[in-house]
């Protein structure tokens, strides 16, 4: 689109390295603080992912950055415009794709995305060449001319999608795009957003699925209750459990007092029982299986199962936030686990 | 231009989506009808009365009209989020709200001039200035509609924006004059009358159509003008407050 180039072209000098810089942003709502002092900066062309639990922040920094939020302290600059005073100032360079599909039920899905083309100001030729391009492309061009209202979630997620891009902006927020949606749909939206970003497109994803933010990002943001607590490149997150040995043991009657035992028979490993049954066993040096197993089945359990874990960003995510794995778990199965 | 663009798509879109229906279409027919009639076999007077009753039915089906549509599609549009979409987009707020508002105006002309064609089958109405009626109704529309946004703006719920409505326009229908003199109100609750828009938009209507109007042609535009300008500014004060949190 000519008329972004020309406004990118603008600020271009301004956010050379940093599309979006935030510091010291403060949100309260009445006695709940929602988000509490965050800095960090996004950089032009990167895929930033926001992550936490439900409830972490997560969708009012997005409104704050995107304007549909006022903070109530800390500087918000996109593009090289200040937003903290004027939060509608860098509409123009931004798509949103909210966390629910918020399109027109009555209106096809040609319809939709023409109309979201002309709230920024396409002529009707440039949006309905750009709707087709889009429909074609989220494969919903047999589903073009039927009502939003009767498509599929998966389907109501892509047009969504669709229509945060009908105006090409060189900023999108995702706000947990695969939420609640099935599993073919969501690896076709992740192959989009890979594609996006292919494309230049600086995205900045909030989810709390681990494992999309893990194989999308190239930073990350960990943020719980308003705070962000760690922020760096997956590597980076990553090394400190590099060289870690993860197993996990499924067992029948797991008592509260095996883990202790096992911690004092084993002293070089960590042990860590989950509510499905399982204990999961950490080193730095490699596990022998063999002395494990029998201490377990010599306490009165019976082992069904081991298998070797890749030390991963969950790990990282929960040895930073103190977030139990289960948790997560829990609510990822709320929202349709979909990975 | 492409700000303009914007205008236009959601004035289409909501013609489209909302006041095209063909349910509020036979609403914007039969509402005006009912009225009429029951105030016609109310009145006892023949078809005399149809003259006399015309300026209150035009404009309470503009305030039902504009009110009820207004309120519930916004309402509607803030509780499913796709109004976050238009808060999103580079519009300034007042031309997006302006927009949003327009087809609600429009909707309410439409139903004004229903009694009116009605009412030209039975009575000579040739004598009576039509710029001026439009103007009138046209003033009467906007205030309403912005008296639904501000409605809209204040309540969550769907059910609550028509409940809420009520609370305005039922009064409005005893105190505003549409179809009993202000002067046979009791002393204590006139003055409520000329607090509400809607009394000097039906004077206005009442003075061309029937010439009984009470308050200068002049005086009743500019204070049917102040206070579309008033509720239009109260309405977007609410949206910054409660919808840009």
């Amino acid at each position: 689109m000519t008329n972004q180039a020309a406004i990118l072209a603008i600020h271009q000098s301004n956010y050379d390295e940093y599309i979006i810089q935030v510091k010291h942003l403060t949100k309260k709502f009445t006695d709940v603080i929602a988000v509490a002092n965050i800095s960090f900066e996004v950089k032009t062309g990167e895929l930033f992912g926001f992550l936490g639990p439900n409830g972490a922040g997560k969708t009012t920094t997005i409104n704050m950055l995107t304007g549909l939020a006022r903070p109530d302290t800390g500087v918000i600059q996109i593009g090289g415009l200040d937003c903290s005073k004027n939060p509608q100032i860098a509409q123009h360079l931004i798509g949103v794709v909210p966390d629910e599909s918020n399109l027109y039920p009555e209106l096809t899905g040609f319809d939709n995305l023409c109309f979201c083309a002309a709230l920024y100001g396409m002529r009707k030729d440039e949006r309905q060449e750009r709707a087709r391009e889009l429909l074609k492309t989220f494969r919903l061009e047999e589903a073009a001319n039927r009502k939003f209202g009767g498509y599929s979630k998966g389907m109501k997620r892509k047009l969504t999608i669709a229509a945060g891009i009908i105006h090409c902006p060189p900023i999108l927020f995702l706000d947990e795009p695969t939420s609640g949606i099935d599993v073919a749909s969501a690896r076709q939206i992740r192959q989009l957003i890979a594609d996006l970003h292919q494309k230049g497109t600086t995205i900045f994803l909030t989810t709390h699925y681990i494992e999309e933010a893990e194989r999308l990002c190239e930073r990350i943001a960990f943020i719980t209750q308003g705070q962000i607590v760690k922020i760096d490149t997956i590597t980076n997150l990553l090394q400190p459990i590099q060289g870690k040995n993860v197993l996990l043991i499924s067992l029948t009657n797991l008592n509260e007092n095996l883990c202790n035992s096992l911690t004092n028979n084993f002293s070089s490993m960590k042990f860590q029982a989950n509510k499905l049954g399982q204990i999961r066993v950490e080193s730095i040096s490699p596990i022998i299986l063999g002395p494990l197993v029998r201490f377990i089945e010599d306490q009165g359990c019976e082992v069904l199962e081991a298998s070797r874990q890749r030390p991963s960003l969950e790990d990282v995510f929960v040895q930073v936030t103190g977030i139990e794995l289960d948790a997560m778990k829990k609510e990822k199965e709320k929202a349709g686990a979909n990975l | 231009m492409k700000t303009w663009i914007a205008f236009w798509s959601i004035v289409q879109k909501d013609m489209q989506v909302y006041y095209l229906k063909p349910p509020n279409i036979s609403w914007g027919i039969i509402f005006p009808i009912a009225w009429t009639g029951m105030f016609f076999i109310k009145s006892g007077s023949g078809l005399d009365s149809i003259r006399m009753l015309l300026p209150g039915v035009m404009a309470i089906s503009i305030l039902f009209g504009t009110t009820s549509l207004l309120s519930v599609t916004v309402t509607f549009e803030k509780k499913n989020r796709s109004f976050d979409r238009l808060l999103l987009a580079p519009i300034p707020l007042e031309l997006l709200m302006l927009a949003k508002t327009g087809g609600a105006i429009f909707f309410g002309i439409a139903n004004a001039f229903v009694p009116v064609i009605l009412a030209s089958f039975f009575t000579n109405l040739s004598n009576v200035n039509w710029a001026i009626v439009f103007l009138a109704t046209l003033f009467i529309a906007i205030a309403s509609t912005f008296l639904g946004l501000f409605i809209a703006v204040t309540v969550s719920e769907v059910f609550e924006a028509q409940t809420f409505s009520n609370f305005f326009r039922f009064p409005m229908i005893f105190l505003c004059g549409l179809f009993f003199p202000i002067a046979s109100l009791p002393v204590i609750l006139r003055p409520l009358s000329f607090i509400l828009p809607l009394t000097y938009g039906v004077d206005i209507l009442k003075g061309e159509i029937n010439q009984l109007n009470i308050l200068p042609l002049g005086i009743n535009y500019l204070i049917l003008i102040v206070f579309c300008f008033l509720l239009f500014l109260a309405s977007l004060r609410s949206i910054k407050k409660k919808w840009i949190l």
